[in-house]
């Protein structure tokens, strides 16, 4: 193998990349530090400041929940992971029946059509209502009327509907002649949707499958309306105690802290596929 | 002659307004090569996808083996199972290993387990000449190998008729050799086939029957010399020439 060098003019490019990669982290940092300096000049300036940061930035107090807070985050975890294993499973049942074909199976295509439509357009905090309060008022025997269960419910039938529509995204964008091919060897609708279409269609929607989850972590926090002592239900009591916010500070802390994982997870799931919407290259 | 092993009377298809195959009619002996030629919309494509039955006739009658196979009642699997197919994109499983795209219907259609299956796999890729890609995925292959592959995942069934749907026209002058090669050995072991080719001189090589669809029949057949040395029809000597203009003659 004969040795190579880079010629003068390669040295000469090389240099020029490197000043101008510092130059423009330069005024990238320099910049930032601008601008939080300015904001925080301005918010301190402000007459309620003082108020503001004993409420909200009362980090001794914040400190001293911070372990009630931790166990109340407990729930969220549960009712998040619950959750997660329904609603892929129920979604992908729902993405299935969506592409039965033929007119035997029209009615089942269109309630599942119905459903999608229904659900995804209803907000979470109606539905959790309407579950959480209609459901029990119904007496049926049998009927759960845990808030816990409740909630996890609501957050299934609303997810279900993303997640199906995400699933069937993801079906569709699996060339039709996966699908001729693998009838072709004799497989029937379903043996070549479960075994040629599906793992191709989970392996691509996989980032926005994930994005999804991320948001739903949050979302368990909203079943604290229907009285499940999760973290935010515990820090709306702790500020009830001395009306000082940072109870919320704190659980938003500790959200963000929860899904910043996640969300590098994602990130790189999607860059091993090759897709650099969330990071982006060179071009 | 016996009966022919394939026997297409009248078949009809079309796509909304646009009739595909019109009144076509076709027989094929067994352990012969039939070449379907045509320009492209000709219908090569639509018939053998009819023949196995990923399309649904309009009209006609297919006969495999003297059953008819357009009869709704009949089970569709497993006459698919007896006629394999290859296609011009390949259509190999990309998040299966090339093993797992070979063993995958003899696994799930005829019941095989696993341990067989594959193999048989490991023994009709060493057919094609692959037995060392077997782990391998298929976009990490030549597409004259993924061809390979497809046609090893369509033998692998025992079928007893092969389609090949212009195998060779998406890969580089240099690949389609292997696999005109491993097409041409087939025929020697007796396989019976029909091909859909622009490769003019292959199918001079190598088919019993050749005939020329054009307007969704056969307007013409016969032996290679027939067609491509005495075309009776005005329409196939037009084709034909401009073929050879081409220089694919």
């Amino acid at each position: 193998m004969e040795a190579w060098s880079p010629s003068a003019r390669q040295h000469e490019r090389d240099a020029f990349r490197r000043r101008r990669t510092r130059r423009s982290a330069l005024i990238a940092t320099a910049s930032t530090v601008v601008f939080f300096v300015a904001a925080a000049l301005v918010v301190r300036s402000t007459p309620g400041w003082p108020r503001v940061r004993d409420s909200f930035f009362d980090f001794h107090r914040g400190w001293q929940i911070l372990p009630g807070l931790l166990r109340a985050l407990w729930i969220n975890v549960q009712i998040m992971l619950i959750s997660e294993v329904l609603i892929l499973l129920f979604a992908l049942i729902i993405a299935w029946l969506r592409t039965l074909q033929g007119p035997a199976f029209f009615p089942i295509r269109f309630l599942a059509t119905a459903y999608v439509d229904i659900f995804r357009g209803l907000p979470l905090l109606l539905v959790l209502y309407v579950i959480g309060y209609g459901l029990p008022g119904l007496r049926l025997t049998g009927a759960p009327n845990s808030p816990f269960v409740l909630g996890i419910i609501a957050l299934v039938l609303t997810y279900t509907a993303y997640v199906a529509e995400v699933f069937r995204a993801g079906i569709e964008s699996v060339h039709p002649s996966q699908r001729a091919a693998a009838r072709s060897l004799g497989l029937t609708h379903g043996q070549s949707m479960r075994f040629v279409v599906f793992p191709q269609a989970v392996r691509r929607v996989l980032p926005p499958l994930l994005n999804d989850f991320v948001s739903l972590q949050k979302d368990t926090s909203l079943v604290s309306i229907l009285g499940v002592i999760d973290i935010v239900l515990t820090a709306q009591n702790d500020t009830a105690q001395d009306f000082k916010f940072v109870p919320y500070v704190m659980a938003g802390l500790v959200f963000v802290v929860l899904t910043i994982p996640l969300a590098r997870f994602t990130d790189w799931v999607g860059r091993r596929q090759g897709w650099r919407g969330a990071v982006g290259s060179v071009v | 002659m016996s009966a022919p092993l394939l026997s297409v009377r009248g078949l009809r298809k079309a796509y909304g307004k646009s009739v595909v195959l019109n009144d076509l009619d076709l027989d094929v002996a067994e352990h012969t090569c039939t070449v379907l030629i045509g320009s492209s919309g000709s219908g090569k494509s639509t018939l053998l996808r009819c023949l196995n039955l990923l399309e649904v006739v309009d009209d006609g009658v297919i006969e495999l083996d003297g059953v008819d196979i357009t009869d709704p009642r009949v089970e569709v699997n497993r006459i698919r199972a007896k006629v394999g197919i290859v296609f011009q994109a390949f259509n190999l499983f990309p998040h299966l290993s090339v093993l797992d795209n070979v063993a995958l219907a003899p696994r799930r259609v005829h019941g095989v387990a696993r341990r067989q299956a594959e193999d048989d796999a490991r023994a009709m890729l060493d057919r094609v000449g692959l037995a060392a890609k077997a782990g391998a995925r298929p976009d990490e292959l030549s597409g004259g190998q993924q061809q390979r592959v497809a046609i090893a995942r369509a033998l692998v069934n025992r079928p007893r008729l092969m389609l090949f749907d212009e195998v060779t026209s998406a890969l580089d002058p240099e690949l389609v050799a292997e696999v005109l090669t491993l097409i041409g050995e087939l025929k020697n072991e007796g396989m019976t086939m029909v091909v859909a080719t622009h490769e003019m001189g292959f199918a001079r090589k190598i088919a019993e029957q050749v005939c020329f669809l054009d307007g969704g029949r056969v307007l013409e057949s016969g032996t290679a010399e027939q067609v491509f040395g005495a075309p009776r029809a005005e329409r196939t000597r037009q084709f034909l020439g401009r073929i050879e203009e081409a220089g694919r003659l």
